[in-house]
């Protein structure tokens, strides 16, 4: 045997063993998924366990390095490790943005303290991240954002706003982009990390179309933070939370087809009575295997570091716009029983709400009007884009 | 994993010199429709394809082949496609091939084939949409072997064959896959006759009518009632190659219409800067990319012969049926005026699209596969 092949029969044999039953079940919706963080409420045993047994081997994130709590996977072991844990339905042990979007970042552009004490708390899931990106008056204009970072001396003070931040009621720490000059747009910005408990950190829920509130309003009043805290350095936070917007996006084009993952629409939908449905139906399943076939190659391309760095752009607009198209196929499909809103048939409204919670994922993380800019700027080369 | 080897970058590498030099809109596509050939390729390019081994693509090592797959044949199809290149490539060292391998007629083709001497068609449709279980062409037993009497039409390549595969009916009735049997019938048969007629690209495919056309017992590929699993070889070959070959003229038409964004200029200003502009052209960029994904992924299962292949070589050549139309629609329309003239290229583009998004399959028929092998 390779010593992939080993690997293989090692790791199934000890998914076999620890991964418990409950875990392989497909999940039934985004509320079945482990946060972690202080306030976090297991769902159940298993959900504890899977979790503790996977930080423990560093295998809720299986490629960072092993200094810092991950499992010090070569790419290819970490794609057998993918493929294991898919062929047995395991279910994610943890989900977190601190492992998809901050995690990565600090590899980058943290200090070896930085790392040493915030990646480990990452991988064990003990810290609930949010992020402070989009204000009031910064959407698509990111870089227009006007939360005050001030210096003063031994520490930093912070006052503003900041929407749309994904859960911040729930986060034990933001990583936050702040104004630290005003002389430059994108060169006058800060990346800051900082508790959410620190003193004049309040947060606000905001209420969707979906009936969900996934998102808050964020308020900074004179929040204290200490100098340490900042990543990548002073006035150079753009250069991070570009990098960091990259495996955002990365993420939500792989969720793209979420909940469904890879098996046909039409499949869950069974005999579709109406032609033009069945036809609208096979023509979406077209286009969903083929950017199945699409993500396939681009983790392959991005292990391998030949993707281009504007191609996760190009993935979270098809892939966001393609689980549009996906809720608006299950509406049609589902008929009136779909519009009921509060029925215990639709578990109250379920796919309806769904449905509506779909329209923000071709907003958030950069809408698709601007990740079509990037793809015309950047992969096209087209002039003034 | 999706990514190319060192071997079949080099092969791509190889095929978009050779056809970037060899097979230009204007030495080829432009040279033999202007020059009124009766084939619509040239032969001399065709035994170009031979020296370089390329005929040999699909056909096994001990067989004189190069035994590669169909992800190193879709990489020299994209390159085709996005030179607009014509040649039997497609119908005789894919398809046919495919159709051929591991029958009694292999031996007897593949040497022409591999020489650049032999020139193969697969006549299928008998309607003017593909419909391979509605084959209705008579086969009738005599003596030692049969008698043919039928129609075929969009027979690509079938006035220059020196070989075509004809699906008739020995048994069972229109709409069933058994009962249906491949004959290999040589150029010249008696009681065939042939309308050669030019297609929209200038491509040329036959009309064929079969008065009594008879051929040996040994002129069956596979076995008498079982055609149906060399033509499923043969079309899956095929649709995966046209799906290739799609994603090449799409990609031709996208990148010569990029550059014309970036050339043209009206208000005073490149009208690449238009953002109405630029979003269409980066849609049209990740439809692209993603068709191309999908082609390599329908090659790639073919090759390893995955029981997720048929659905995937159905999706490929949907995917890139839909997304080289919407390149060349979007190209005309981005060109403007210059692109509705013969002379500039984008309109050979178009009516390229046309015949080949049609060829074994337009992307509706595949669409309607996916349903129907989901069970939907």
């Amino acid at each position: 045997m390779t010593d992939l092949e080993t690997f293989r029969a090692e790791t199934r044999a000890w998914l076999e063993v620890n991964c418990p039953p409950e875990m392989r079940e497909p999940m039934k919706s985004e509320d079945d998924a482990c946060w972690g963080g202080r306030k976090w409420t297991f769902q159940s045993d298993a959900q504890r366990q899977w979790l503790e047994v996977m930080a423990e081997r560093g295998w809720t994130v299986p490629d960072w390095p092993k200094d810092y709590g991950g499992g010090g996977l070569l790419p290819a072991e970490s794609k057998v490790l993918r493929e294991e844990l898919r062929a047995i339905g395991a279910r994610s042990p943890l989900t977190s943005f601190g492992i998809s979007m901050l995690g990565p970042a600090l590899l980058k552009y943290g200090t070896e303290e930085q790392k040493r004490r915030f990646l480990p708390e990452i991988a064990r899931g003990e810290i609930r991240w949010c992020q402070g990106y989009s204000e009031p008056g910064a959407g698509s204009d990111l870089a227009g954002l006007q939360t005050k970072c001030e210096d003063r001396g031994d520490h930093w003070l912070v006052n503003g706003q900041k929407v749309w931040t994904s859960y911040a009621d729930q986060a034990d720490w933001i990583f936050c982009l702040v104004r630290t000059s005003a002389e430059s747009k994108q060169g006058g910005i800060s990346f800051l990390l900082f508790d959410m408990e620190s003193p004049g950190v309040s947060t606000k829920p905001i209420l969707l179309i979906s009936g969900y509130s996934p998102f808050c309003e964020t308020f900074f009043d004179d929040v204290k933070v200490p100098k340490d805290q900042v990543v990548g350095g002073v006035n150079r936070g753009w250069d991070v939370a570009k990098y960091l917007l990259q495996h955002e996006r990365e993420m939500i084009s792989g969720m793209g087809l979420g909940g469904g993952g890879s098996a046909l629409l039409g499949k869950l939908l069974g005999t579709i009575e109406d032609p033009f449905l069945r036809a609208e139906v096979a023509a979406f399943d077209v286009d969903a295997l083929a950017f199945t076939a699409m993500s396939e190659h681009f983790l392959d391309q991005l292990k391998a570091g030949e993707a281009h760095p504007a191609m996760p752009s190009m993935m979270k607009y098809s892939g966001t716009e393609l689980n549009k198209r996906r809720h608006e196929l299950i509406m049609a499909a589902g008929g009136s029983d779909t519009l009921e809103w509060d029925s215990e048939r639709t578990r109250g409204g379920k796919p309806a709400r769904e449905w509506l919670r779909t329209k923000a994922n071709s907003i958030e993380g950069g809408t698709s009007e601007i990740q079509l800019g990037i793809v015309a700027k950047h992969i096209l080369r087209l002039p003034g884009a | 994993m999706t990514l190319l080897t060192d071997d079949q970058k080099q092969l791509q590498d190889m095929a978009r010199t050779f056809l970037g030099e060899e097979g230009t809109i204007k030495q080829q596509l432009r040279h033999w429709r202007d020059t009124g050939c009766k084939d619509g390729f040239g032969h001399g390019l065709w035994k170009q394809f031979a020296e370089l081994g390329l005929t040999g693509v699909a056909i096994p090592e001990d067989q004189g082949g190069l035994g590669l797959g169909a992800t190193e044949a879709a990489l020299v199809l994209e390159e085709i496609g996005r030179n607009l290149t014509p040649s039997p490539f497609l119908t005789t060292a894919v398809a046919a091939a495919k159709g051929l391998e591991g029958t009694g007629q292999g031996e007897r083709w593949f040497p022409g084939i591999l020489a650049g001497d032999t020139v193969a068609a697969l006549a299928i449709d008998e309607g003017k949409h593909h419909a391979p279980e509605q084959v209705a062409l008579e086969a009738r037993r005599q003596g030692n072997g049969f008698v043919l009497n039928g129609a075929k039409q969009f027979v690509v390549h079938g006035a220059s064959a020196d070989l075509v595969l004809v699906v008739a009916r020995t048994g069972g009735s229109p709409g069933e896959r058994e009962g249906v049997t491949l004959f290999a019938v040589e150029r010249g048969a008696s009681g065939l006759d042939v309308e050669n007629v030019t297609l929209t690209d200038s491509s040329k495919a036959a009309r064929l009518t079969f008065h009594d056309v008879a051929v040996d017992a040994d002129a069956v590929v596979g076995e008498v009632d079982g055609g149906w699993t060399p033509l499923s070889r043969a079309l899956a070959a095929g649709r995966a190659g046209s799906a290739a070959e799609l994603v090449g003229v799409a990609a031709g038409a996208s990148d010569m219409t990029v550059d014309y964004l970036k050339a043209r200029k009206q208000f005073g200003r490149l009208i690449g800067e238009f953002q109405a502009l630029q979003h269409r052209a980066a849609h049209l960029h990740s439809e692209i990319e993603i068709a191309r994904a999908a082609a390599w992924k329908a090659a790639e299962l073919l090759d390893r012969d995955a029981p997720q292949a048929e659905l995937m070589v159905y999706v490929a050549k949907a995917k890139a049926a839909r997304s080289a139309s919407l390149a060349v629609q979007e190209g005309v329309q981005m060109h403007g005026g210059i692109g509705m003239t013969d002379e500039h290229d984008i309109g050979l583009y178009m009516k390229r699209e046309a015949v080949l998004g049609s060829l074994w399959g337009d992307w509706r028929y595949h669409a309607r596969q996916v349903a129907e092998l989901s069970g939907y």
